[in-house]
């Protein structure tokens, strides 16, 4: 009996035969907190009895979430964080390097590595192939001291998607659909796998996008194949070396199949407060919004500043809404410099904040005020996420962002292309 | 025996309703952050609930971040345990790990302000106030083990690591 990509990583790293149901002991390759997860973990640490890391050079503190920090209190929590990364001898990234899970896929993950991070976005660097998934912070502090940690070996479903994507439609209107259909809760505990020649022709910067909202439909792992497309990506990355192929068994055992065609997906829009609450931009079209953002480790990659920066070139944004941009990453900063997408951008009106998350939870840079509505690139619209309990979130790609801040409320893409 | 009001959520509370990100400045400060537990679906709630009480919930209840801060603050409330009928994983695990039970069963069945008694040995809640009885499902082997070890740190100090037996 064959394994799907999930069974097939959990037994090579628990040496056990790690079909779906069973409980595995697995090493884990790479551990990493952020800025608001990491005082608990070190705290959890400290207090464990466990005094050393396992692996210094895969365990990596991100200051992210708070970048920079916007108070006191968080400027302490990254004086601790600094500390103990510098005493333990971990790997750190500062202020201004950029959202921990972009990191990830640039610099650290690879196929068939296990990745546990304290942060639910960890799922991201599925895309590469890895078996990577969030905890909390007592679960990451054990795993920083042992090496390992437990897993209940997931069922898997498969997303077979075939076709290709209309003009103006992207993976984020893909991921968004099929959170629609499944509901928020559609994988809880499983292993969402994503394939079919839709997949195989798909960019490592769709694939992250994808991966990364596999939590949102409750999945522990978002997964797909390593390929060429890995290949190239990590080659791009100057470490072609972590690259191995990676695929399912033809006939590995899935809990169910669901087929997409990406031909028949339109720009797709989640409404305030579950990403569930899925419709098309043209049946939202009209709905008035304050605030355009754009960026985090959903959205906020060079292909995604290119898109918008595409759409807005030449072009304002409509003086009733903002424009808050947030690359991913330095290295998505600088690359959008020289690619002039960032001149295009601010010169569209956009407010250019430091790589990091930005808006996207609530902290600074972008918070709403009352009644308000944003579209966000983000992956999440609960209420009060961005900040404010009396304001609303609506969840888009970066094309259906772009066209928006254009006109002042949702638009579909096509519209302005 | 553990005893204690019900406090009825909806389905889909998030860690940003339990624990919001705007607040992150006082994960430091843990009993001030406390104070704010379950703001965002229900502001009085902090001042209502007393030592014992039980939130019970909906679905896919703390879907959303991995903020161990979420059931870290509903435990610091008094709260005994979750009651709901789907949880989030990654909550699931924080709440076991911290050693507040969280259980699965039909939370239909119970109302707000009703007044509940859980026998976790036998996996029963009896509602005094409305005379129901009901079960909830046993919790996963690896887990139990972590719970009635008083969470994972405690599990770990105890058996110097995982061990499959109790897995
Ligand atoms: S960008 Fe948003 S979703 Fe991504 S890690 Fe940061 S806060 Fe989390």
């Amino acid at each position: 009996m064959g394994k799907t990509v999930a069974e097939k990583i959990l037994k090579l790293k628990s040496g056990g035969d790690a079909r779906a149901g069973d409980i595995v002991i697995s090493a884990v390759d790479l551990v990493f907190v952020q800025d608001t997860t990491g005082p608990l973990t070190v705290r959890e640490f400290e207090k464990s009895g466990l005094e050393c890391l396992v692996n210094p050079q895969k365990t990596v503190f991100f200051l992210d979430h708070a970048a920079p920090s916007p108070n006191r209190q968080l400027s302490t929590d990254h004086i601790l964080l600094r500390r103990f990364a510098r005493e333990k001898g971990a790997r750190l990234y500062d202020v201004g390097d950029g959202v921990c899970h972009q990191t990830v896929a640039e610099a650290l993950a690879g196929p068939g590595d296990v990745v546990v991070g304290a942060d639910s976005h960890t799922v991201t660097a599925g895309a590469l192939g890895a078996f990577a998934t969030g905890m909390g912070s007592s679960d990451v502090a054990v795993v920083m001291g042992l090496g390992k940690t437990w897993f209940r070996v997931p069922e898997t479903i498969r997303v077979e998607v075939s076709g290709r994507f209309k003009e103006g439609v992207s993976a984020k209107d893909l991921i968004l659909h099929l959170i629609g259909l499944i509901g928020a809760d559609g994988a809880t505990y499983k292993a969402l796998e994503f394939g079919g020649a839709a997949v195989a022709g798909m960019s490592m910067s769709d694939r992250l996008t994808i991966a990364n909202m596999a939590v949102e439909a409750g999945a522990k792992v978002g997964l797909f194949p390593a390929d060429d497309v890995t290949r190239r990506y990590l080659e791009a990355q100057g470490r072609v070396g972590d690259y191995r192929p990676l695929a399912a068994d033809e006939d590995a055992v899935y809990e169910k199949t669901i087929s997409i065609d990406a031909g028949g997906l339109e720009p797709t829009v989640s409404r305030p407060h579950t990403v569930d609450n899925t419709a098309t931009a043209r049946e939202l079209a009209g709905t008035k919004i304050q605030e355009v953002f754009i960026g985090t480790c959903t959205n906020g990659r060079l292909e995604d500043l290119a898109v918008a920066a595409g759409i807005l070139k030449g072009k304002k944004h409509h003086p009733d809404t903002r424009l808050v941009v947030a690359p991913a990453s330095r290295k998505v900063l600088l690359e959008a410099m020289a690619a002039g997408y960032i001149q295009t951008l601010v010169e569209a009106g956009a407010a250019l904040v430091t790589p990091g998350c930005g808006a996207c939870l609530g902290i600074h840079q972008g918070v709403l005020g009352d009644g308000e509505a944003a579209l966000s690139t983000a992956n999440r619209n609960f209420k009060g996420r961005m900040g404010n309990p009396e304001a609303f979130i609506y969840l888009a790609s970066p094309a259906t962002a772009a066209a928006t801040a254009i006109n002042g409320h949702i638009t579909d893409p096509r519209e302005v292309l | 025996m553990i005893k204690g009001k019900a406090f009825k959520f909806g389905d889909n509370i998030s860690t940003d309703h339990i624990a919001p990100g705007r607040l992150a400045h006082l994960r430091s400060d843990l009993p001030r952050l406390a104070e704010h537990v379950l703001e965002d679906a229900d502001p009085t709630f902090a001042a209502r609930v007393k030592a014992g009480d039980f939130v019970v919930a909906g679905g896919n209840f703390g879907l959303g971040s991995s903020r161990e801060h979420a059931p870290l603050i509903i435990k610091m409330a008094g709260v005994s345990a979750v009651l709901a009928k789907s949880v989030a994983r990654i909550f699931f695990r924080n709440a076991i790990n911290l050693g507040l039970p969280v259980l699965i069963c039909d939370t239909d069945k119970i109302d707000d302000g009703d007044e509940l008694e859980v026998d976790l040995a036998s996996g029963t809640i009896n509602d005094k106030t409305n005379g129901q009885k009901l079960t909830f499902s046993p919790i996963p082997g690896v887990m139990l083990a972590i719970l009635e070890a008083g969470g994972l740190m405690s599990y770990i100090k105890k058996y110097g690591g995982f061990k499959m037996g109790d897995a």
